[in-house]
């Protein structure tokens, strides 16, 4: 007799049943969205929802609803071209303190959400967008770490009275320090082993010192440099209002940004790689421009030089920089419209500024734009360059600019504004910057892969017709072939497709066109089982058994047979997953998951229904195989 | 239904020389294909701009190559593929900058073809195509020295030479085709080779199962009757396999389009040559390699017996 027990027959349905509810959202798909929220201290409430539905109806755009939630308010809308609309007509209407952006809300019944499912991710050659991948410049990083450890050692010895000659940064990121007497230069080893533990020290004179990071410090300040540029990217990426972005580390210093339905390209290249800040300085107004322009620059000062190529003193001295800089945001200024960024500091920002423009009222003080760029130093082949440790060469440029020089009329705060900046664009973009915070490494794009959303509904419809014409053709062939157990082997297929969806959905995996192709060749091989298993069925009919001990026994001897085989696949599927990437990992996880899918609906999933089927019958004389 | 209802054991073991000398010679060939030709590697692993656009009227490759050509573009690739209205461009990396290029190359063509819509741009970075590269030939090593290590573990060490043979010849085959008709290989192509190799060691573990199970009940007979007698019996299933699969496969190959023609294309060929080498390849080689029923007994009874 086969039959499973009444236990294990539950099992199996309620499997399947979790897997049907859990592979259903994907069905309904996306609903377009855009989202807005307040920014800096703003909220959405009832008269934001009231003034967003008021613009809507004006400028014609119909949407299907809009409502509060938790993640602020949203307006759903049935097709993506509105959306797009929408999205900038709130952007550009409801102002600087609002936030429009993009999302994407699956379009499923309530009840499914209130159980937790969710549709798979769909990747960018699906959906349409931008994929960067960004190196970041931790040879930059590190350079500016031991520039700041420069400054913090002189800032110490000078601190604890010891005298020093020098103390400044050589080549191969090495610190020199040279004391007057051994003594000075004893007491600093002691002081620098205490207060600067990832330095490593060594004498290398009867008055001198070099010191370099020590390995573990640097990795820490790599690993840091790495975090503080992904925080960065996040914030500016969210900028950019983008529905469902990526942002993720790959390996030890590149970072992958998918920005999906992106289609002002360049503008999101812009924001992501620049590395920009703001510096304060004073101006010099004693000493001649002219004469410094001669060769003559006094000390402590240096020529810059503004938008327009006008040459101006500043001192060199930072009264202080962007880092101080919590807010900002770009406007028109009411009395001659032109392009304004206010400003918002902390609280040591404003502390210095008070005290400073107090003292200098009548003086001018400089905003100073200041942006690093960095890019692989290349031959005339195109090949980059690299250095005598193996390392990639970069040119590395410091941008610096004076955007404006006001006079200080009168003693300013926490907040002021800067004007001079040309467009509206560039007002933005500069405030954008400022808000999003700087990078602490440079970075660069080295890889960049952009698809149309035409494109990306096209390989949809590809990859959904093949694995359905592929199934098609499986399913006919089978059931000709094997008859009733065909017939069950095609709906056990079925059902491996939707258990097999339902685990990608709930591990959230980002299904990409080879993930498709992963489904259809998992449904190509998972039937290698129920193959395997009714051959030896009717092997067993052959030799003279029973139907039913055929059964049995079919099924028994097959599974090592399926196993064995089975495992070797998983082998190259893992091996895949863990040196592919993108896309290819995308496909790894569907064959591996596939191979267990399949294990289960062929093997046990098949079993229980032959048991419905034929494991009652006491007396049978011969199956349909 | 049943196609296969055979009496008697297929003597396979007859002809193996035949067969193996066959792939013999499709794998010198493939390998000459390799060498000389090279493989026709994509973007993803040489680095450079590919872009993809399509025009709102028919436009013919020349005449954006002369655009190009006249735009300091001279090494730019320009090929129609689908509709005469659909063209890729490809441009070696730029001296500088190749995604300056890339939008450069766009905005040029929509200003002398308006209408031109973008469908995508790729660019890689030289150095990450090479790293690919690496890693894709890593890949295959760690895949066949994986299941080297789990054959030899479950089986015997000749059915893991036999299995890593067998799967060799059918990745070189596949690159060989790659290679001789200068298809573009990229990424997803590789991630369908190493597919080729989890399917063909697969089809050959279930014969080498058979064997096995042959070897302990058959009492009587050569290890060639015993590996005939196991072919015989595992042929139906591995044709039918084949089939099935071949169905998906093909159907990728006809309805997939283009992104997924190098995948499909890799898998319909692999599986054709994979189901030929684990029959006619990896059992000629067990054979060969001289295994005795005593090889297969439980280790107790033959210690030792198992080691070269």
């Amino acid at each position: 007799m086969n039959q499973y027990p009444w236990w294990k027959n539950l099992l199996i349905g309620l499997v399947l049943l979790l897997g049907t509810v859990y592979a259903l959202p994907n069905l309904y798909g996306d609903e377009p969205a855009v989202a807005v929220s307040g920014l800096s201290g703003t909220h959405v409430d009832t008269r934001t929802l009231a003034r967003v539905q008021s613009l809507l109806q004006t400028h014609g755009l119909p949407y299907l609803r809009a409502g509060l939630t938790a993640k602020g308010l949203l307006v759903y809308f049935r097709r993506a071209g509105e959306q797009l609309r929408a999205r900038d007509l709130l952007a550009q209407t409801l102002g600087e303190h609002y936030n429009a952006a993009l999302a994407l809300a699956s379009a499923e019944p309530a009840w499914l959400k209130a159980v937790g499912a969710k549709p798979m991710y769909l990747g960018l050659d699906l959906r349409g967008g931008v994929h960067f991948l960004l190196e970041v410049d931790m040879k930059a990083a590190l350079d500016k770490a031991m520039a700041e450890d420069v400054d913090a050692l002189r800032r110490t010895l000078r601190h604890h009275r010891i005298r020093y000659r020098d103390v400044s940064l050589r080549q191969q990121r090495m610190i020199r320090m040279s004391f007057r007497n051994v003594a000075d230069m004893d007491a600093a080893e002691r002081l620098i082993a205490k207060q600067f533990p990832e330095l490593l020290v060594s004498s290398t004179g009867a008055t001198r010192l070099h010191a370099v990071l020590s390995p573990a410090a640097a990795d820490a300040k790599r690993r840091y440099a790495l975090e503080q540029n992904l925080t960065a990217l996040r914030r500016r990426v969210n900028e950019l209002g983008v529905a469902a972005p990526i942002i993720q580390r790959e390996g030890s210093n590149r970072i992958v940004v998918e920005l999906p339905g992106v289609e002002d390209i360049a503008r999101a290249k812009e924001i992501l790689g620049r590395t920009a800040t703001l510096e304060i300085h004073m101006v010099d107004s004693h000493d001649s421009l002219s004469q410094a322009l001669a060769g003559n620059v006094p000390p402590g000062t240096r020529i810059y030089y503004s938008r327009h190529d006008q040459p101006i003193l500043l001192y060199r001295h930072v009264v202080y920089s962007g880092d101080d800089i919590i807010n900002a945001s770009a406007g028109l200024d009411p009395q001659n419209n032109e392009p304004v960024v206010n400003i918002t500091l902390n609280g040591r920002g404003a502390a210095i500024n008070a005290r400073v423009t107090r003292h200098n009222v009548g003086q001018r003080m400089a905003v100073v734009y200041v942006e690093i760029r960095s890019h692989l130093r290349r031959n005339s082949a195109g090949v980059p360059l690299r250095g005598p440790d193996g390392h990639r060469l970069r040119i590395t440029q410091k941008i610096e600019r004076v955007i404006t020089a006001p006079v200080i009329r009168e003693p300013l705060a926490g907040s002021f504004q800067i004007s001079g900046i040309g467009s509206i664009r560039q007002a933005r973009n500069l405030a954008l910057l400022l808000r999003a915070g700087a990078l602490a490494a440079p970075i660069s794009i080295i890889a960049e892969r952009t698809v149309g959303p035409s494109l990306g509904a096209a390989n949809i419809a590809r990859g959904f017709d093949a694995t359905l014409i592929g199934f098609a053709a499986i399913a006919i062939f089978i059931a000709v072939y094997y008859r009733i157990f065909g017939l069950i082997a095609a709906i056990a297929l079925a059902f491996n497709v939707v258990l097999l969806v339902a685990v990608l959905s709930i591990l959230q995996a980002t299904l990409t066109l080879p993930g498709i192709a992963g489904i259809a060749l998992t449904v190509g091989m998972a039937i290698d089982a129920n193959v395997l298993i009714f051959e030896r069925i009717r092997e067993e009919l052959r030799n003279r058994n029973t139907p039913q001990s055929a059964i049995a026994t079919g099924f028994t001897k097959a599974l090592g047979t399926i196993i064995d085989s089975n495992m070797t696949t998983l082998i190259a599927g893992m091996a895949l997953f863990w040196l592919g990437s993108g896309s290819v990992r995308g496909f790894a996880v569907t064959l591996c998951l596939g191979i267990l899918t399949s294990l289960f609906s062929a093997v046990l999933v098949t079993r229980a229904l032959v048991n419905l089927y034929y494991g009652r019958r006491r007396r049978l004389a011969q199956v349909a195989i | 239904m049943e196609f296969f209802r055979i009496q008697r054991d297929l003597p396979f073991m007859r002809y193996a020389r035949t067969t193996v000398f066959v792939s013999a010679i499709l794998f010198v060939a493939a390998l000459a294909a390799l060498v000389t030709q090279g493989l026709n590697l994509n973007v993803d692993f040489t680095g450079g701009t590919v872009i993809d656009v399509s025009f709102a009227k028919p436009t013919s490759p020349s005449t954006i190559r002369g655009l190009l050509a006249v735009n300091h573009y001279r090494h730019a690739r320009v090929q129609n593929y689908g509709t005469a209205r659909k063209v890729l461009i490809r441009l070696p990396t730029a001296g500088k900058n190749s995604k300056v290029v890339a939008d450069r190359v766009v905005r040029l063509l929509d200003q002398k073809f308006p209408g031109t819509a973008l469908r995508s741009v790729e660019y890689v970075g030289p150095e990450v195509g090479r790293e690919l590269a690496d890693q894709g030939a890593l890949a295959l090593l760690f895949v066949a020295l994986g299941i080297t290590a789990y054959l030899t573990l479950r089986f015997e060490w000749r059915f893991a030479v036999g299995a890593i043979v067998a799967t060799i010849h059918d990745v070189i085959i596949v690159l060989g085709v790659f290679a001789a008709f200068h298809i573009s290989f990229s990424l997803t192509v590789l991630a369908a080779v190493l597919a080729v190799l989890g399917y063909s060691v697969n089809d050959t573990v279930v014969v080498f199962d058979r064997i096995r199970d042959n070897f302990r009940r058959m009492r009587a007979g050569t290890p060639s009757d015993v590996i005939d007698s196991a072919i015989t019996r595992t042929l139906s299933r591995t044709i039918m396999t084949h089939i099935l699969t071949q169905l998906m496969v093909l159907s990728m190959l006809f309805f997939g389009g283009p992104v997924l023609f190098g995948f499909a294309l890799a898998l319909t060929v692999g599986i054709v040559v994979g189901t030929y080498g684990s029959v006619l390849v990896a059992s000629p080689i067990v054979l060969w390699l001289g295994l005795k029923r005593e090889d297969l007994l439980p280790r107790a009874k033959a210690p030792g017996a198992d080691r070269p």
